[in-house]
């Protein structure tokens, strides 16, 4: 239908590390290898995977933020990833963060006013301050924070009004597209529905596009519209939220559904668990083939062969990153459980 | 569809909350924080109420007493302290009041050791955040600079300097001031790494601020309590070093005279006449200790695990 | 109730409260609550609750600036009473505790043979050779693999799962009567978290250890407890078995609680968030601590708190207008239902 508002193609990110002598070859981490998916305008996509999955830096490295070692990065029809560093700045006004812990993204130095008003001040440097006052009210009120607040320091807040604040930072300067990197994870439970919410409403009344980071399954089932799992930096699977939760085509994501803890006794009982054995492998010395295969319940000889391609499943949208997929479909008895 | 946007409406006004609750009093800066904790502590606020003695008494003292620091009392040479005569301090070997010569002297040390601070502040911190900030190569080399600073004797660098400023106390100490830099710029590039680091700092980057602005708006100012703590502890170093060259007579020429000059001229007839060693001896102490104490205190009152 | 069962632990009026320079903080206000034998009770609050400092009270650990009240018995004796000296010869042999953070429990400069041996030759009065024999053999239980090797590791050298087993092998190795883990599972990846638990709930049996399980999280709390304590502003305000309170909330707290949760299970529209956020502990609020932020707020609970009291059996509940009433049929599914349908 309408042509992709981001598109991230084969993107690739790589640090290196320090030797552990000067004679021997500094190890390199591939935090994200070959990542590729478009976003179409008005779409929230959830990134999930557990930590150290690169979840964060594929964020980053899209808004180069941290500089990508590969790939490209197109956004409305603009390669970022070849633009200047001035050029880059003009384009930051369309593309904002939210982040993880609210309090230490805020400058503890700064009133509420300046911290919010600052985009506005890059994006928009000719607007007289009694102009960026009114702004930087407005987009308090669209957040829910009381007018009286705006000369406050960060540290007098809760976490949940700080986020609050950070997030009236990224609308400011009414962006296209926000990266959400874990926006509730620092959050007390009662909070974080406020804060979902609130984003929810944001992306409905000004018609953003989300990127949404999570390691929390059940947060980001409930906002996104696509989920793309992430494991040892590449993508494992990726699909509309409904088919990858109701229907997941990939082991790992199997695994992952069944290890989300579920708030219902009942269910909690009855529910088939997956259990994974041991822990996820570096990412500085990943395993041959499928980086699952390790902890796989179904791996076979052939996986240790060589990495496997996203193959759409079901014909559709919806692909997964295992040469057995079919079969992890077909074997697929609800395991998150009825009510879809 | 009507129906639909009524229960959306009617779920937003329900699932939408706003979180108005106020902050109680007063909106409080980091820093306001900072001086009320410092004002809860007695040692400091002690230390700071002599220090402002001292001071407003060096500035003002001179106007109100009867003597000059240079002019000899043909009536009195080596007087002891005595209020008749109106020589509270007493008086040295070419009969000039004491109390003048410590007041003026006061006055000198302070000033050249506010020069130098200031100086090192002013080049410390933007080195440091500079180099910090930047990273990678220029880190290196700018540090790199820094050690090969250090590594030169000290002393030699104060008589290249002599030669070259001569006779120019103030410019010397400002000169001296570029040499204090070097650990000022330590502690702020070590500052700067860690908050550099910090989301804020990247909130920034990512809204599209410049790194110059990012270090002037960001940086700098989160990096105020470990300076202003530097800085405290840099007064009395270089009021120390001033009486150390001083006493070797690079310092203070005569008739001018500072605290460290009275001390070494003090100290050679402390026998006969104790009271010239005394009464500077005394004052520097107590400029010291203050000075200690508001430093102590600072490094409390901006402890960041107490935020 | 308490009276015909068995109890391990048991908190009588207890308190726990902080001198701080802006005033009193009351983190925990007059606490009942009995721990009996290989029980798991999970205690679910948010932060600020009191959950933690609870059972830090409990076992000594709190900081200087805190004053306890009341009483905490456990096996007989009154463990507030107890020196310091009498209390290390509990801790570790009869109770032991588990953090969010294993590192605070393993000193990193050891091999974890050595710690875990330790704590046998100091508490049991083995041996070197046979407490190392024990140790290995408790790795093996709490599924380490390749525990041969592992046991000559530093704790570094661990991931942060392997690392929390360690904790609990040592936990477990003097055979205790009570475990509480506070946030156990916090910290670890979902995959890790439900091995952790699984581990848990394995070994609470085959030991009969009663397990206190500390958390925010009411997924965890779902999958593992019999019993479940909600606390809130310090106070416990509704407990009972696990199903009774999922399926039927009596207080309103804890349905809002469980309505602002997003299900993996369940797509859903949206989640109901709870208005305004927990109140401040130096100036809680009159009545209900919970009353500004409760729809169901009546004048009542404004002027007068509610005691915790029985609302059907085995159920406690801190509410003036509880759901569970089983007359007027105004049941907590009914307030759960209100929403998962919109």
């Amino acid at each position: 239908m309408s042509e992709a508002l981001l598109s991230v193609q084969n993107l690739s990110t790589v640090f290196e590390l320090r030797a552990r002598s000067p004679f021997a070859k500094a190890p390199k981490l591939k935090a994200v290898s070959d990542v590729s998916f478009d976003l179409k305008e008005g779409e929230t996509l959830g990134i999930v995977g557990e930590s150290g999955c690169g979840k964060s830096t594929l964020g980053r490295s899209i808004l180069r933020l941290i500089e990508p070692t590969a790939g490209r990065v197109v956004w409305q029809g603009r390669e970022l990833t070849d633009l200047s560093a001035e050029e880059m700045r003009k384009a930051r006004r369309d593309l904002s963060i939210i982040f993880q812990d609210p309090i230490a993204s805020l400058d503890p130095r700064m009133t509420v006013a300046d911290i919010i008003g600052e985009p506005l001040r890059v994006a928009e440097p000719s607007l007289d301050r009694k102009t960026r006052r009114q702004r930087v009210l407005k987009a308090m009120e669209e957040v829910g924070l009381a007018p009286e607040m705006i000369n406050r320091y960060p540290h007098e807040f809760s976490g949940g009004q700080a986020q609050r604040i950070g997030i009236a930072r990224a609308i400011i300067t009414e962006p296209k597209l926000i990266v959400c990197d874990e926006p509730v994870s620092a959050l007390d439970v009662s909070i974080q529905a406020q804060i979902i919410n609130l984003l929810r409403g944001l992306k409905e009344r000004l018609g953003l596009t989300l990127i949404f980071i999570s390691h929390d399954l059940s947060v980001v089932r409930l906002v996104s519209d696509r989920i793309l799992v992430l494991y040892l930096g590449r993508v494992v699977e990726i699909g509309p939220r409904g088919d990858v939760f109701a229907r997941p085509a990939h082991p790992y994501t199997r695994a992952l559904l069944s290890a989300a803890p579920i708030p219902d006794p009942d269910v909690a009982r009855s529910r088939k668990r997956i259990p994974l054995q041991g822990d996820p492998p570096s990412p500085i010395n990943p395993p041959s083939g499928c980086a699952f295969r390790t902890r796989c319940p179904i791996a076979r000889d052939v996986c240790a062969k060589e990495i496997p391609p996203l193959i759409p499943v079901e014909g559709g949208t919806h692909r997964s990153a295992c040469l057995f997929a079919e079969e992890v479909l077909r074997s697929g008895d609800d395991i998150a459980s009825a009510s879809v | 569809m009507t129906l639909y946007v009524d229960k959306r409406e009617a779920l937003e006004k329900r699932f939408l909350v706003p979180d108005t609750e106020m902050p109680a009093g007063k909106p409080r800066s980091l820093m306001r924080d900072a001086m009320r904790r410092l004002r809860a502590n007695k040692a400091a606020v002690g230390a700071i109420i002599v220090l402002s003695l001292i001071i407003i008494l060096a500035v003002l003292g001179p106007y109100f007493i009867p003597y000059d620091y240079e002019t000899p009392d043909w009536g009195a040479f080596r007087a002891p302290p005595d209020f008749a005569s109106g020589h509270y301090f007493g008086t040295d070997q070419n009969g000039r009041d004491l109390l003048a010569r410590v007041l003026y002297g006061t006055r000198v040390s302070l000033t050249v050791a506010i020069i130098a601070t200031s100086v090192s502040v002013t080049v410390g911190v933007l080195y440091g955040s500079v180099a910090g900030f930047v990273g990678g190569r220029t880190d290196q080399a700018m540090m790199r600079f820094v050690d090969v600073m250090y590594a030169l004797p000290y002393l030699l660098f104060v008589i290249l300097l002599m030669v070259m400023f001569g006779r120019n106390v103030f410019l010397l100490f400002a000169a001296i001031g570029l040499l204090e830099w070097l650990t000022m710029a330590r502690i702020v590039r070590g500052q700067t790494l860690s908050l550099k680091e910090r989301e804020f700092v990247e909130a920034a980057r990512a809204s599209g601020v410049s790194t110059l602005p990012i270090i002037l708006r960001h940086i700098v100012p989160n990096l105020v309590g470990p300076v202003v703590i530097y800085a405290t502890l840099t007064i009395p170093e270089i009021v120390i070093t001033e009486s150390f060259l001083s006493y070797l007579g690079f310092g203070v020429q005569e008739p001018l005279t500072s605290l460290g000059t009275l001390i070494s001229e003090g100290a050679s007839v402390i026998q006969v006449m104790p009271w010239l060693l005394f009464f500077p001896g005394a004052v520097l102490v107590s400029l010291l200790l203050s000075f200690a104490f508001i430093g102590d205190g600072l490094r409390d009152a901006f402890d960041p695990k107490d935020r | 109730m308490a009276d015909t069962r068995e109890t391990l632990l048991s908190l009588t009026d207890y308190s726990v409260a902080f001198d701080t320079p802006d005033g009193v903080v009351q983190a925990v206000s007059n606490l009942d609550l009995d721990i009996a034998p290989g029980e798991t009770v999970a205690v679910v609050g948010e932060s600020g609750s009191g959950k933690s400092q609870t059972f830090n009270g409990v076992f000594g650990l709190l900081a200087r600036n805190a004053r306890t009240g009341g009483a905490v018995n456990f096996l007989g004796r009154d463990l507030l009473s107890l020196s310091s000296k009498e209390l290390d010869k509990v801790r570790g042999r009869d109770m032991a505790m588990v953090f969010q953070d294993p590192m605070t429990a393993l000193n990193p400069a050891m091999k974890i043979k050595r710690q875990l041996a330790e704590t046998l030759e100091i508490h049991r009065g083995k041996s070197r050779r046979e407490a190392e024999r024990e140790a290995l053999q408790m790795l093996k239980q709490v599924g380490i693999p390749d525990a041969e090797r592992r046991i000559n590791q530093y704790p570094h050298e661990l991931s942060g799962g392997m690392r929390q087993r360690v904790v609990i092998a040592m936990a477990l190795l003097c055979q205790p009567k009570l475990i509480v883990a506070d946030e156990p599972t916090t910290a670890l990846d979902v995959t890790i978290q439900a091995q952790i638990l699984d581990l848990f709930r394995d070994l609470t049996q085959s030991f009969r250890t009663a397990l206190v399980l500390i958390t925010h999280d009411l997924g965890v709390v779902a999958g593992i407890a019999d019993r479940v304590a909600v606390m809130y502003a310090g106070r416990i305000v509704e407990e009972g078995k696990v199903d009774d309170l999922f399926s039927r909330p009596a207080m309103p707290y804890t349905a809002a609680l469980m309505r602002s949760i997003p299900r993996v299970d369940r797509e859903a529209e949206a989640v109901e968030p709870i208005p305004g956020r927990p109140p401040n502990l130096i100036h809680p609020p009159s009545g209900c601590p919970f009353h500004p932020r409760c729809r169901f707020a009546e004048e009542k609970c404004v002027r007068e708190r509610p005691p915790l009291g029985e609302v059907s059996a085995g159920r406690r509940a801190a509410c003036w207008f509880p759901f569970i009433d089983a007359e007027a049929g105004t049941g907590g599914e009914n307030a759960l239902a209100e929403t998962a349908n919109v």
